[in-house]
């Protein structure tokens, strides 16, 4: 593809004062340490997420092997039972929700053609406290791990039960991470509100943008109720106070309620993000406007909305009355309305396309196949009489890496393989990207779909052994299989990042003919992004400055025909 | 050129076999895709037969979804001098049509979920054929629901403790087990679950859905079985390092069985504690314990 010419100086910004009394920068690591420029924050996010996503990635792996054959011997009851835990806990609070902070907050200024945050140091802040709260919990390792799930039920995870620190850890981990994400939704608010460039209405903001926006709103009502139900579990550990102990008047239910009525929204917290990087990605490469533009703004505020009052079906098992799981079994019908809208509308933008499937194209395609698959899932079990059937068994355990593998995982991916260019300023190798893909693919749907059988034929989840008798013999060890294909496809692209990083081709300012602003500038874009943010006047900005530079261009004759001329 | 068309046939025909493999998969692997947990008692069958209902509803729209997302894929790759595509922003129509569409569908779940719901939650009475009780010794003062129009029923306490299952009959004189629980067939046996430590969930998947034993409430289930034989099950919630082997089985007896199970169990539980008392008395008399 011809590389794409149009620069800060064909544009002839007007000159202005952008600068004053510069300081002079730390060199080298110490730089990286002290910025509070968005886009090495957004980096320094992507990294460490990504570190801790292999970690737990290992975790699972050990997991796989375990589970391999019946009555597996590789680790006691309770290395497994740490596995699971840090497992859950990693993927769910170092890697899916902390990575979409990072591309939130390396793409979100730039979509929005604004030259920072609105608090660049809160956002300095953010990154730090995660990284302190990943290495709090790691350090767990050195004595005792957590063993009671990523979930933390009371009585297992109170002193009498887990009396180790490893609880501790943990909840320390939540609240320097919930205080990370907390800060930076506010600043994500902050900024999407106050500082879109002009002409950026409601109606012409990107979606990705709309999804950080609702992302950022989702965190901050439902982080204050996991904080607090930490508190109650830290209190209740070591100042002797009985918030959820039975013997003392407690309830271990309370737990599970201020868990979830965090733990389901952080499940849109984690999805929506990667719903709002296909919406970008696929217009672009099927060469048409995102179809029912309005439609999936809306829905992605309706899920949130109707996220905040499933909760409880996490929870159809316990002693609850009929009238409560009727409840939660309805709302949890009606999500799945706006999703499904959200799904034809991604189709329908396909519909008649000419769709160019570079590897970000291919992961953006695959999400709305495999999440189909999640969300029915979802459907069956939200039945509350079925989910006495199902729940708690690997069904559960397929349907939520459907939603969060097949759903976030390679939405994240599809960000990657689409934004890599502007971060680094060049492409990552399309053959690796492809088989990368493919191997993810195969191996993903290796591992996942046979669990919900192994779930259906009764195989609980979190145990570290299975008996013969069980007939689960046969998916488990195509599911491991499956895992070290997924393994190897991590490593593919781990592997082309690594090597383009260095040595890909040079991308240029718009590799894709993108349609929003982040592709306005170079690649990577320089420290204050845009000297003048252009006039936006229209959801696709883009589109609109390569045909008044096409516009320009023609009557002179010029033999620069950037951007427009395809590939 | 030969060479693409040749590439787009192979792409076509592996979308056809994919798409093939689905539309047989619920009859050749009709095991794997619904539970293997109807049969036992009438609620497990009629959660199986709901989880059917939806599953046939739900793989006509994932073959309508599916198919329509790989058609677009294939169909509408980009070719070399293809026309710039037509830019289309929306259809209020068609929007509308398949929001409401697809809330149309939610109602028919939920209807027919309530249609089913009263035969998985309510006990009924017990067969003809069940125990024939003196109710003095099963009719359990806080029993929660009686089953409808009977009174006949045994109610049974079903108590998690890491990482075992007890079970206690009503009854005079203590009568319980662990880990194997021996019920008479043809007889509604109702459950009142609790813990005594952290939380456990109750489930035998050919008997019906679990029920989480909280420590501090009591949950309720039921089942009914009407072929003797041994049903398997297993803790559902993590409950410790011992999670994996806490072990459950119902053993399903004729009555007859049963009471000659329920005289011998009582004796010998008897004999365990008279023998108990005694070695106590003798220790105290030999000076051993105070």
């Amino acid at each position: 593809m011809e590389v794409a010419a149009l620069t800060r100086e064909e544009v002839q910004p007007r000159p202005e004062v952008v600068v004053h009394g510069l300081q002079e920068r730390p060199r080298g690591w110490l730089e990286w340490l002290t910025t509070t420029d968005h886009k090495r924050i957004g980096l320094l996010y992507l990294f460490a997420t990504f570190v801790f996503f292999i970690i737990g990635g290992v975790e699972a792996l050990l997991m796989r092997l375990q589970l391999a054959q019946p009555n597996g011997t590789l680790f006691p009851g309770e290395t497994y039972n740490a596995l699971v835990t840090m497992h859950g806990t990693t993927m769910v609070f170092l890697f899916v929700v902390p990575v979409l902070a990072g591309f939130g907050n390396y793409m979100v200024p730039l979509m929005i053609g604004a030259r920072d945050m609105a608090f660049p140091r809160l956002n300095a802040l953010s990154f730090w406290l995660l990284l302190f709260g990943g290495i709090v919990f790691y350090v767990s390792l050195f004595f005792d791990p957590p063993q009671a799930g990523w979930t933390m039920y009371t009585p297992l995870s109170d002193d009498a039960f887990s009396s180790t620190g490893g609880v501790d850890a943990w909840i320390l981990l939540i609240h320097l991470t919930g205080l990370s994400s907390l800060i930076g939704a506010i600043n994500f608010v902050a900024t999407i509100h106050n500082m879109r460039a002009r002409g950026m209405s409601w109606g012409r903001m990107p979606l990705f943008v709309w999804a950080i926006l609702i992302y950022s709103y989702l965190l901050i009502v439902a982080l204050p109720s996991v904080a607090a139900a930490v508190t109650m579990l830290l209190t209740d550990r070591h100042f002797g106070t009985d918030f959820f102990d039975p013997t003392g008047g407690g309830d271990p239910l309370l737990w599970q309620h201020l868990f979830w009525f965090f733990g389901h929204p952080e499940v849109y917290i984690m999805v929506l993000p990667a719903f709002g990087m296909i919406s970008e990605i696929i217009p672009v490469f099927a060469r048409k406007p995102i179809f029912g533009y309005k439609a999936i703004a809306a829905s992605t505020v309706a899920i949130a909305f109707l996220g905040l009052l499933v909760w409880a079906h996490h929870m159809f098992a316990t002693p609850t009355s009929t009238v409560v799981l009727a409840f939660f079994m309805l709302s949890s019908f009606t999500i799945a309305v706006p999703t499904g809208v959200k799904i034809f509308n991604w189709i329908a933008t396909l519909w008649k396309g000419q769709i160019v499937f570079k590897t970000a194209m291919m992961f953006a395609t695959a999400l709305p196949a495999l999440f189909v698959i999640g969300g029915i899932s979802g459907v069956l079990l939200a039945i509350f009489p079925v989910d006495w059937q199902l729940t708690d068994t690997y069904f559960v355990v397929a349907h939520l890496h459907y939603v969060l593998f097949g759903g976030s995982v390679f939405g994240i991916f599809a960000g990657l393989y689409y934004w890599f260019p502007k971060m680094s300023g060049r492409l990552l190798s399309e053959g690796l990207g492809k088989l990368s893909f493919w191997t993810m693919f195969v191996g993903f749907n290796m591992t996942f779909l046979v669990q919900h059988s192994a779930g259906l034929s009764g195989m609980p989840r979190r145990i570290y052994d299975y008996s013969e008798q069980l007939h689960v013999s046969g998916y488990n060890l195509v599911s491991t299989i499956g895992s070290f294909i997924l393994g190897i496809g991590v490593l593919i692209t781990v592997i082309n990042v690594l090597v383009s990083v260095r040595s890909g081709r040079k991308a240029g300012n718009d590799p894709w003919r993108g349609n929003t602003l982040e592709w306005f500038v170079s690649s990577p874009p320089p420290e204050n992004n845009f000297d003048v943010a252009p006039r936006v006047r229209s959801v696709e900005p883009m589109k609109d400055i390569r045909r008044e530079v096409d516009r320009a261009n023609r009557p002179a004759g010029s033999v620069a025909q950037p951007v427009a001329s395809g590939t | 050129m030969l060479a693409g068309r040749k590439r787009r046939l192979a792409l076509l025909a592996l979308v056809a076999a994919y798409l093939l493999l689905l539309a047989l998969a619920p009859t050749a692997l009709g095991d794997a895709i619904t539970p293997e947990s109807g049969g036992g008692s009438k609620n497990a069958t009629d959660i199986d037969t709901l989880y059917k209902i939806t599953l046939y509803i739900a793989i006509v729209i994932f073959l309508i979804v599916e198919g329509t997302l790989i058609w677009s894929i294939v169909r509408y790759r980009a070719r070399r001098g293809g026309p710039e595509p037509a830019q289309v922003r929306g259809n209020t129509p068609l929007e509308v049509g398949w929001t409401v569409g697809a809330a149309l569908i939610l109602v028919v779940l939920t209807v027919v979920t309530f249609l089913y719901l009263g035969g998985i939650k309510d006990p009924p009475a017990s067969g003809p054929s069940g125990l024939q009780a003196d109710t003095a010794q099963f009719a359990s003062v806080d029993q929660p629901r009686p089953p409808k129009g009977s009174s006949r029923s045994l109610n049974l306490k079903v108590n998690g403790q890491q990482y075992v299952w007890r079970y206690d009959y009503p009854g005079q004189g203590s009568l319980f087990s662990y880990y194997e629980m021996v019920v008479p067939t043809n007889t509604t046996i109702t459950l009142d679950i609790n813990a005594s430590d952290v939380i456990h969930s109750w489930w035998i998947p050919k008997l019906g859905g679990k029920a989480d034993a909280v420590p501090g409430h009591t949950n309720h289930t039921w089942f009914k079985v009407t072929e003797p034989g041994l049903y398997r099950g297993q803790c559902a919630e993590l409950c410790g390092a011992g999670h994996a082997d806490m072990r459950a089985v119902v053993r399903a007896v004729p009555p007859d069985e049963f009471r000659a199970w329920e005289t011998r169990q009582r004796n010998d539980i008897r004999a365990a504690q008279t023998a108990l008392s005694e070695q106590r008395r003798e220790r105290e008399k030999r000076g051993e314990i105070d």
